[in-house]
């Protein structure tokens, strides 16, 4: 066990090192950076004060040196201006557009992301398994049809259309200001205890907006599982001993069900970060999403180089986590038996 | 007369399908007495499993009981109940369902479930139905496994059903319907997945429990040998209704319908006459098989196909979290010779190591020792050293028959398709020329040629099993690997398609390696035999020779626990009982081999040989 995990780890550090180098040669790709295109236009605009100052940071951030010596600097394997001080060391680099230190930039942001995000997936699955359930056991009847045709509906509905829709009635009926995740007044408060009241309550439209594309496909990929398990020889056992039918289900056949939605929670992790940035636009939410969409587009290369590693990191501690927890909840893995 | 344990009484069962109801089970009326058991036979279809479904009532949602009763009398008290009007869900059917009536089915593997360990799965059982802690459920547990043979029952509490082998898997399942100590036990085919050896083990485990517990039991097989072993009364159906019932001696010695006498005709037996045909129930018929003719071809000198001292090691590793691997020998100095135009049977359990014989042959496995000789006229070439055009020939020439006619059959490809992918791959004819071609395989195998057009999904087991065989010829091969071909099917269909691959033989000139593990089977349709334990062929003979005087232990005790359809050749289960016989260093004394060792084959009569034991061999040389 031991002997497998530092394996694992070890492959796990090889993989982010990959990522490390692609996230930031694919950022560098574009020609010029931040800083150049900003001198371009401060020469233009004939502003040689402003000029000096991003000729420093140039010097101060080494975006003279080539490609791969940024690159090693940034990872923190080479010396830079200021010594060893890179991702390694806990330096995330500066944020060039908004002038702070990137740590500073994406604080909150970070931990309200998975705020929103593990809201939403609870949300998921807290309405897709009950739902899944009645219309696998039920299958062809009118409930079943009528979750299919809901679930249809939720797939097919624009996020950001609904995300308005629901925006107008929650701040007509409930006086919930419109956008962001607690009210304006709070922006830059300390979390006292009406923040985190205004904050719950903004959480109500964008954990029901996000999660309602997944809860709709995951109806459907968890009906369609637990109708192939309800098949089988085993659950008729269940069945032939005398067990209820709620709980020969639940113990069952529902629990085969889960193998791949356990699989899943690697790909889950890094996918609520970056797919919810439309959502997060029109909510004008405070997460990471539209902080790297805006990186992305200005080039603000160790801002969004750092959010990248970010969802890196994610996936691959993600991947750990679902093998993990398949091991500790199926035999056959465990074992490494056969079938 | 003492009322009977259960009576079911013109038990009627409705199918709502999309084409309409369909009728399963049809005004069947049967009686299980205490204590007897009574063998419900039929082909697959005939409405034998939903019988035993309708009686605990675990029919799928798209049955129903539409009529009759089925009346249980519990000898422990209390009325009796007429099962068919209680509701499937309500608390007296729970109570009876698993507490008083209990069941097993065919296949060990997929009815226990792979995430529970047996302990559990098996308290379970006896928690549902009486009031017991989980520390005594596990007490009672561990004394049923014991029970029914399970050598460390504390162990067994903790282990996982992909952790054990098929026959202890099937025990397992029997501890689990017996920890309530049910007054019916209901058997789905309890043996139809496993090997023969463990078959008679399992029979005879039955039988026994049955005598110290006094219940019922009501067995669903269509294996006559089977029940001319264990049952005490014989109901047989077909079409959902009974066509023929009395007890055993009244229908082995007596059949009077019609139906029961042609599935009698249809099963392999081994006192079969030299040139007796099986007579299916339905025989099908081709009209160009007997002027088709073998293609002219240069025959070889030897035997067309040889293996010579096949050797090939597995390396398992045990766990992933470990890393320690351990060197399995599969196949061991594996020495077999099939002449043109024969059949050479390869009879023994799963895993003795036939099938990866089959894939070295057919070249999908590599050797790690010895060599595999092809012969096609122009003298014999090592298959492994192939290459090109050779190897391209050499794939023509040898073709497979799979096991499952339902997974070997691309079920989104249409007949023709199937039939005419071989020779698309192989770049032969215009598209005229394989749709002539595969109306001809079509014909060849009995099927109609409208059939082209249509999916595997619409043909029955048997004809999709013929398709394969259309498929394999399609490239007019001169040898047929054919791997458990008729052991997914019913005996009647059996018939069938081993009367085909006889008549194939005959006007084609094909070879036949076949593998299986029915003896019955393959003394019906070999020539030479080759039986195989442990990955060695432990026996080698003409099969008149072989079932005449078997020297073998292995060979005496598989020919031993094959269940005949004769009463008057009853298993001998004191003599299975007693045997380890398919431990190679179990053996006795000349057969035994050392762990690791090879031991030889020595010619007692002419064409028969046995493998000794190594210093026995020594001493013979």
């Amino acid at each position: 066990m031991i002997r497998f995990l530092l394996r694992r780890i070890v492959t796990m550090a090889v993989t982010l090192l990959i990522i490390s180098a692609l996230v930031f040669f694919i950022i560098k790709l574009p020609p010029g950076d931040f800083l150049t295109n900003q001198i371009a236009e401060l020469r233009a605009q004939g502003e040689s004060a402003s000029v000096a100052k991003a000729e420093f940071l140039i010097k101060q951030y080494g975006l003279d040196r080539p490609v791969w010596q940024q690159y090693l600097v940034w990872l923190g394997v080479m010396p830079g201006p200021n010594g060893f001080s890179g991702l390694l060391q806990g330096d995330w680099g500066w944020s060039f557009e908004y002038d702070k230190p990137v740590v500073e930039v994406v604080g909150d942001a970070l931990w309200l992301t998975l705020l929103v995000n593990f809201a939403v997936v609870i949300f998921i699955h807290l309405i897709a398994i009950p739902i899944a359930i009645y219309s696998a056991t039920r299958q062809y009847s009118i409930g079943d049809y009528f979750a299919t045709f809901i679930g249809y509906i939720g797939l097919a509905t624009p996020s950001f259309l609904l995300a308005l829709i629901l925006l107008y009635y929650m701040n007509r009926w409930f006086g919930i200001s419109i956008g962001g995740l607690y009210d304006a007044q709070y922006a830059g408060e300390p979390w006292t205890w009406p923040k985190i009241q205004s904050l719950l309550s903004h959480l109500v439209v964008p954990t029901v907006v996000i999660g309602l594309g997944g809860t709709a496909a995951m109806i459907r990929r968890m009906r369609a599982n637990l109708l192939d398990e309800l098949g089988k020889q085993y659950y008729v056992t269940a069945k032939a001993k005398g067990l209820g039918p709620t709980k020969a289900l639940l113990k069952y056949p529902f629990r085969m069900s889960l193998n791949p939605f356990i699989a899943d929670i690697g790909n889950l992790l890094p996918h609520l970060v970056s797919g919810s940035v439309l959502v997060s636009l029109v909510l004008s939410l405070p997460t990471v999403g539209p902080i790297l969409l805006n990186a992305l587009k200005s080039q603000d290369q160790f801002l969004a180089g750092f959010i990248l590693m970010f969802v890196a990191v994610l996936t691959v501690v993600g991947m750990l986590i679902s093998d993990l927890l398949l091991a500790w909840l199926d035999p056959r893995i465990r074992m490494g038996g056969g079938r | 007369m003492e009322a009977p344990l259960l009576s079911v009484r013109q038990l009627t069962v409705d199918f709502s399908t999309d084409a309409g109801d369909f009728r399963a089970v049809d005004g069947l009326t049967f009686d299980i007495p205490k204590g007897r058991t009574v063998a419900l036979v039929g082909e697959s279809g005939s409405g034998k499993s939903v019988t035993a479904q309708a009686i605990l009532q675990i029919l799928s949602n798209k049955a129903r009981i539409a009529g009759g009763s089925i009346l249980f009398n519990d000898p422990s008290g209390g009325q009796s109940v007429d099962i068919a009007a209680l509701k499937p869900e309500s608390d007296a059917m729970h109570g009876l369902r698993g507490g008083r009536i209990a069941m097993i089915f065919q296949e060990p593997m997929t009815s226990l479930s792979p995430l529970h360990t047996i302990g559990d799965q098996i308290s379970e059982a006896l928690m549902i139905h009486a009031r017991v802690d989980q520390e005594k459920a596990n007490r009672r547990t561990m004394e049923v496994l014991a029970r029914v043979g399970f050598p460390d029952p504390k162990r067994a509490l903790r282990t996982y059903p992909f952790e054990l082998s098929g026959g202890l898997r099937q025990r397992a399942m029997i501890a689990m319907a017996l920890i309530t100590r049910p007054a019916l036990l209901i058997a789905d085919e309890p043996t139809t997945a496993l090997d023969v050896t463990t078959q008679a083990q399992i029979l005879d485990l039955i039988k026994e429990l049955q005598a110290e517990t006094g219940m019922s039991v009501l067995l669903i097989t269509h294996d006559l040998g089977v029940v001319a072993n264990v049952a005490d009364e014989v109901v047989v159906m077909y079409r959902g209704r009974v066509m023929e019932a009395g007890s055993r001696e009244e229908i082995f010695r007596n059949a009077q319908h019609p139906y029961l006498q042609a599935l009698m005709r249809a099963v392999p037996r081994f006192a079969m006459a030299e040139n007796e045909r099986l007579t299916p129930i339905r025989e099908v018929g081709s009209a160009s098989l007997a002027s088709a003719g073998a293609p002219a071809r240069p025959q070889p000198a030897g035997p067309i196909l040889k293996a010579e001292r096949l050797t090939k090691c597995f390396t398992l590793r045990s766990g992933w979290f470990s890393g320690r691997t351990q060197q399995i020998r599969a196949v061991s100095e594996v020495d077999l010779a099939l002449p043109a135009g024969r059949t050479l049977g390869l009879v023994g359990e799963s895993g003795c190591g036939k099938t990866t014989v089959s894939k070295m042959i057919m070249r999908a496995i590599t050797p790690d020792s010895g060599r595999v000789l092809f012969d096609d006229g122009t003298g014999p070439r090592n298959v492994h050293e192939l290459d090109g055009d050779a190897l391209t020939a050499y794939r023509r020439s040898v073709q497979f028959i799979f096991q499952d006619p339902f997974s070997s059959l691309n079920p989104r490809m249409t007949v023709y398709e199937i039939l005419t992918e071989p020779l698309r791959i192989h770049d032969i004819g215009t598209s005229d020329e394989r749709y002539e071609r595969a109306k001809q395989l079509l014909d060849m195998v009995g099927l109609d040629q409208r059939s082209l057009r249509r999916y595997p999904h619409s043909f029955s087991g048997g004809q999709r099993q013929r398709l394969g065989i259309a498929r394999a010829l399609a490239l007019e091969p001169r040898v047929l690997l054919c791997d458990e071909p008729v052991s997914a099917l019913d005996v009647s269909v059996q018939a069938q398609v081993l009367n085909l691959l006889k008549d194939l033989q005959a006007a084609l000139g094909l070879s036949y390696l076949f593998v299986s593990h029915n003896l019955a089977v393959v003394d019906y349709i070999a020539d030479t035999i080759a039986v195989m334990c442990r990955g060695y062929i432990v026996e080698e003979a003409p099969k008149s020779s072989l079932f005449r005087n078997p020297v073998h232990p292995y060979t005496q005790a598989l020919l031993a626990a094959v269940p005949d359809p004769d009463i008057d050749r009853p298993l001998d289960f004191a003599k299975l009982r007693a045997g380890r016989f398919s431990h190679p260093s179990e053996w006795p004394e000349p057969f035994r081999i050392e762990p690791g060792g090879y031991g030889a084959m020595k010619e007692i009569e002419p064409g028969h040989k046995v493998r000794l034991g190594s210093p026995a061999a020594r001493e013979a040389a």
